[in-house]
């Protein structure tokens, strides 16, 4: 019996499921890294999730093509991440209390477009998504192959987006500003740079990275668009930018170790369902998240201007 | 010759306040121009205007020759300004190259250009002789090095005119001394400094012209060379501010003592101490020296029981403390002025009188029984506490965050001193006030000392801990001096504790 | 790009602050016309359906009433919370926590007199949602872990383990294969206090406990030393203000007033405990403290009007060809609009002239 447990890591399977489970937290925890590097707390990540998740499945119900069900998925998140940041950047807001209206909006938003364009639908409708692309030559290694190489393109699109967020947070001159908007957004105005844009940009790019995240639960992991869906991943990913001390390479570790466990769970539950009900194994991921940021607390370091409205021209 | 910089009768106000009132100078090239004046004399002000973060109301800057677009920060340090504030402008998570790059290129463009940032900070760093590490952190860095990490910043962006202001109000009197050479070196280079201060011994000894402002206004122009401290101090102030006098007080019992007190802490900010040993009489001022961050604020934490020690014992009329808290403290009869009054000192939000009634929760006067707030017995005795100490206001219940700074200083030690305390821990009391409020601070903590208690004054500014104090001990490290005699003592000696020689 | 500065008002005129938040809501009202247009239907006649929803008849106002009911609660945890800058967003949590405590209490354990079994019901359940938001209030205190995150995950927490519950060990054996709690005993159901309706006594307790809380944050100690440390807790400590015991006793009074939300839904509205029990009142009580600008009485009226929002939605979406979620959506423009308005009332905007 304890022996099954064991098999679990032994089977592609898993390692398959582990990856597509981490891809919608890889695109959330790096838009939530883009905002609160720069120094914006972004609390409507739920909601943008959501929202995302539904613009893009219903773009393609509706006809357009899996990418441009992307794009437009990431666009709603822009917009509704430059909604943020008029409220927390320009006019100084409470992060939190916007964040969580912003939730709320965005969230109701899908829900009722939802059910005003699928008004009398009881089964949800579907899409075909996008499906397996098969790597040539690395897709035939044996265990490796299935594992890694015989995922989605959403799929590959989520490790591209670890490097490119990476990259832009190291090696550019705007990853550098978004890190100093959110040390010291009065030295970075020092050096004749609009605070109040950087931080802008960085929150319409991260919001859109959420979307992109949501849109990939319906476009990619599922194929069809359900309430809920969501089911608190915005939140997890919060946990897990702690986790990762607000670096891109981390979110990546974060995001897989925690599919893993996920991934786990699920196949765990299978043997041991009958003598543990299944809300403990649900409740599982909610529980690790709290365990990750205790863990995390110790030892991070906040960007020190994270959640401070930055006033131009204030007396100091 | 034309001069480099040109200032024409620059206004600017804020509100009812006049913070600049038609001030014109010039700089030439290649010289010293030090800007004096009280805090609240507008200088920031008028910087910060040269500068492009504000708009003046009325008046014009010429760079050579160039009308200075106002409120455009970028334009300012494209024609060839550059300021080196008071408070650093610099980034803790990025390196010091990171910092000097930061909006050098268009901040959409695809790279960073490292390797070439590298060389010409390199043959800055070696032209000017201000060495530093490019790849270091600048969470890394001493005071004087991020200083000049700054003054680097301001030269990577080929600055020709260079703003310092306050530039030596965290240094040791020794890296004070580095400064002016790194000053006197940059000017034979051809470039212009304006300095900014309120330390006449110090201008006296690095600028070439003096400009004086007061209330706004410019009130003198003077060569260096043809002035003298009491004129200058004189313009400086405007009136006569009676100081008050330190006379001789009676030294009674002992009221607090540590004995090798030590505090270590893995996850705070706070600084190690190390083996503390103190005493405090009753009727004495001790000042506490050192530069910024040497343990100071870890010291008047675990003075006031917002740290407890980890190893060692305090003393509080010689019994030993027992119970390390904030409020045990405060039943004892250990008063605090912290140093930062708007974060620490006040709730800014709250009204006068609810901040003034903060520190009696336990009086029975103010809070019934039950814990219901006694209105009118509050506003009266925040009333009284305001007269007493000449805090000025318009209304009891106005915010706290409306007082000026002196009123607020003014408001907290007067708070405070009403509980009649035993031992007021006091830091950086008067820093950013203005003379007139600086002198009505210390003559209330000379009087407290006359009245018999004992007094710690933490703070920076050694002229002030050696005018005010009985003895003085410097920290260094997380380490505490024997304490000096002030009478005995002189700056010299104090620097050298300062950085670090003989501890 | 538009270039301004905010300036902070010196003088806040009361008059002002009392209107800016009907001004907030009648623009809500105007943004969200534009959702009902793309309905294709006219937003005069649906607002006008929503209004007759839920006030247009004696059973509309009890419905709009006892819906408002958990709202005020939820509301008041929002508001206490927030003065103190504690964000807890885990009301809806609390608000099952307080739900269990009564299912567990209340369907037999323990039989009293109707007069201490009601009073009883309200204080286990306020426990139980206080004691729920503890731990995550020593968390944040000894190990910064921001409370946001971890009062938000406590909410899917808690209802996963009402799920098992109700599936499992709680579930009614004459419940016909429904997952819902064991009826709460005679005694213990609040007494309905308009006949032929729903309305039962929980409105007046909510209202009672407006009250109560407007008296501690306004007159008394410890409301006093919840508004010094919400606005700066390191001034606080400074002066002596006991901040973790503060923080404490907010994190009781939050997580009770959520409680209690609780109790007057399985033991008022319903009987019995079930999986559906809120459909979002914690979330909502953010909106309600919000509107209310974090006034314990403005709660009332605001907890009234968004509870009217819903009740109606449901009313005039029957009607018309509006989904339902148009309520949601009325609710979190309100709250965005109330964030713009209460900026308005601090801040004066400048418009700076751009040098060419």
């Amino acid at each position: 019996m304890i022996l099954e447990f064991f098999e679990i890591f032994f089977t592609a399977g898993f390692w398959a499921a582990t990856i597509r489970i981490a891809c919608p937290l890889i695109f959330a925890t790096l838009g939530e890294v883009i905002c609160e590097r720069s120094g914006v707390l972004n609390l409507g990540i739920e909601g943008i999730m959501s929202l995302g998740a539904m613009v893009g499945w219903m773009s393609v119900y509706l006809g357009a093509d899996l990418y441009s069900g992307i794009f437009i998925a990431a666009l709603t998140g822009a917009l509704f991440g430059l909604l943020h940041a008029i409220f927390t950047v320009y006019l100084g807001a409470s992060q939190h209390v916007t964040g969580i209206g912003i939730t709320m909006f965005a969230s109701s938003v899908g829900f009722f477009s939802y059910k005003l364009i699928l008004p009398s639908s009881t089964t949800p409708p579907k899409i075909i998504p996008f499906e397996k692309l098969e790597i040539p030559f690395l897709s035939e290694i044996p265990f490796l192959g299935e594992a890694l190489f015989q995922h989605t393109p959403f799929t590959y699109l989520a490790f591209f987006s670890v490097i490119i967020i990476f990259w832009l947070l190291n090696s550019t001159p705007f990853g550098l500003s978004i890190k100093m908007a959110g040390e010291n957004p009065m030295a970075l105005e020092a050096q004749g740079i609009d605070v109040l844009l950087v931080r802008t940009v960085s929150v319409i790019l991260g919001s859109s990275l959420m979307a992109i995240g949501g849109a990939y639960l319906t476009m990619s992991a599922f194929d069809a668009f359900y309430f809920g869906m969501i089911n608190g991943r915005g939140w997890i990913a919060i946990a897990l930018v702690i986790f990762a001390a607000w670096k891109p390479e981390r979110a990546l570790l974060g995001a897989l170790l925690f599919a893993g466990l996920d991934a786990y769970q699920v196949r765990a539950q299978q043997l041991a369902g009958a003598f543990i009900p299944y809300q403990f194994f649900l409740m599982l991921p909610f529980f690790l998240s709290i365990v990750a940021m205790i863990i995390a607390s110790k030892r991070t370091r906040y960007p020190k201007a994270l959640l401070i409205p930055f006033r131009r021209g204030e007396r100091h | 010759m034309n001069p480099l910089l040109k200032v024409q009768s620059i206004s600017k106000s804020f509100g009812d306040l006049t913070a600049n009132s038609e001030i014109s100078f010039e700089v030439n090239k290649g010289e010293v121009l030090a800007i004096l004046g009280e805090n609240g004399a507008g200088k920031t002000t008028l910087m910060n205007i040269l500068f492009g973060h504000y708009m003046p109301d009325n008046g014009q800057i010429y760079f050579k020759n160039n009308p200075i677009k106002f409120g455009n920060t970028r334009h300012t340090i494209s024609l060839g300004v550059g300021m080196v504030h008071q408070h650093f402008t610099l980034a803790d998570n990025l390196s010091v190259l990171e910092n000097i790059i930061i909006g050098q290129k268009s901040l959409f463009s695809f790279s960073l250009s490292k390797k070439t940032a590298l060389d010409k900070l390199n043959s800055l760093i070696e032209k000017f002789s201000l060495p530093i590490d490019p790849d270091a952190m600048v969470s890394d860095l001493s005071v004087s090095q991020k200083q000049r990490l700054e003054i680097l910043k301001t030269l990577y962006k080929d600055c020709e005119l260079l703003i310092l202001d306050e530039p030596t109000a965290a240094l040791t009197p020794q890296e004070t001394e580095g400064l002016f050479k790194t000053i006197k070196n940059m000017v034979n280079q051809g470039l212009s400094v304006i300095l900014i201060s309120h330390k006449l011994n110090e201008v006296l000894s690095v600028s070439d012209r003096i400009i004086v402002l007061r209330n706004g206004k410019k009130v003198g122009e003077k060569k260096t060379a043809n002035a003298d401290y009491k004129s200058i101090a004189s313009m400086i102030v405007g009136k006569e501010i009676s100081y008050p006098k330190k006379i001789k007080s009676k030294i009674n019992r002992e009221v607090l003592r540590l004995e090798m007190v030590s505090y270590k802490s893995d996850h705070d900010l706070d600084v190690k101490i190390n083996n503390l040993n103190l005493k405090l009489y009753g009727g004495e001022i001790i000042g506490i020296a050192g530069v910024a961050g040497n343990g100071q604020q870890s010291l008047a934490k675990l003075l006031t029981g917002h740290l407890k020690p980890t190893e060692g014992k305090i003393f509080i009329n010689q019994n030993e403390v027992i119970d390390s808290s904030p409020k045990n403290f405060m039943n004892q009869k250990v008063a605090y002025i912290p140093e930062d009054r708007n974060k620490d000192g006040l709730v800014g939000d709250m009204s006068i009188w609810e901040n003034i009634i903060m520190t009696e929760t336990d009086s029975i006067k103010i809070f019934n029984q039950l814990g219901f707030i006694n209105s009118k017995n509050s506003h009266d005795q925040a009333l009284s506490i305001c007269k007493t100490n000449d805090v000025r206001l318009q209304k009891i219940d106005q915010p706290a965050r409306l007082l000026s700074g002196g009123n607020v200083q003014k408001l907290l030690i007067g708070k405070w001193l009403y509980r009649k305390p035993q031992i007021i821990i006091a830091c950086q009391p008067t820093r950013g006030l203005d003379e007139g409020a600086i002198a009505a601070v210390h003559r209330m903590i000379l009087d407290a000392r006359k009245d018999g208690n004992g007094v710690v004054i933490i703070g920076e500014d050694l002229d002030e801990l050696l005018s005010l104090s009985d003895k003085i001990c410097v920290m260094y490290n997380g380490h505490l001096s024997k304490p000096l005699d002030t009478l005995k003592t002189d700056k010299l000696t104090i620097g050298m504790l300062m950085s670090g020689k003989g501890f | 790009m538009i270039n301004f500065r905010l300036e902070e008002r010196e003088n806040k005129s009361l008059r002002r602050q009392i209107i800016s938040p009907f001004l907030a809501v009648f623009v809500a009202l105007i943004i969200s016309s534009l959702f009902i247009l793309l309905a294709g239907v006219s937003p005069i006649d649906s607002f006008k359906e929503l209004f007759i929803g839920s006030f247009g008849s004696r059973n509309a106002i009890a419905e709009t009433l006892s819906r408002a009911t958990p709202m005020i609660l939820t509301g008041l945890a929002a508001s206490i919370a927030f003065k103190a800058r504690f964000w807890n967003i885990g009301a809806e949590g609390q608000l099952y926590a307080g739900a269990l405590a009564v299912t567990f209490f209340g369907t037999g354990l323990v039989e009293l007199p109707s007069f201490i079994m009601i009073p009883f019901l309200f204080m286990v359940g306020a426990l139980a949602g206080g004691l729920l938001l503890l731990p995550l209030v020593l968390l944040k205190n000894y190990y910064k872990v921001d409370e946001v995150v971890t009062t938000l995950l406590t909410n899917f927490i808690i209802v996963l383990l009402v799920s098992y519950l109700l599936e499992g060990p709680w579930k009614d054996p004459m419940s016909l294969g429904w997952p819902q709690g064991a009826s709460v005993i005679d005694q213990g159901v609040l007494p309905q206090i308009l006949s032929r309706t729903r309305l039962h006594l929980g409105f007046i307790f909510s209202i009672f406990f407006a009250i109560l809380i407007w008296i501690i944050i306004s007159k008394h100690l410890i409301g006093y030393q919840i508004k010094a440390v919400g606005f700066n807790p390191s001034a606080a400590n400074h002066s002596g203000v006991p901040v973790l015991k503060t923080i404490f006793i907010v994190a009781l009074l939050s997580g009770g007033m959520a409680g209690m939300a609780g109790v007057t839904e399985t033991a008022g509205l319903k009987g019995y405990l079930t999986l559906d029990l809120s459909p979002g009142f914690g979330y909502a009580g953010i909106a309600v403290a919000m509107l209310a600008a974090l006034h314990p009485l403005g709660v009332i009226a605001s907890g009234i009007f968004l509870a009217s929002i819903y009740v109606g939605a449901d009313a005039m979406s029957r009607s018309m060809n509006v989904p339902t979620y148009l309520a949601d959506v009325i609710v979190a423009i309100t709250v965005l609009c109330v964030l713009v308005s209460l900026i308005i009332n601090q801040y004066k905007f400048r418009f700076l002239e751009q040098n060419k």
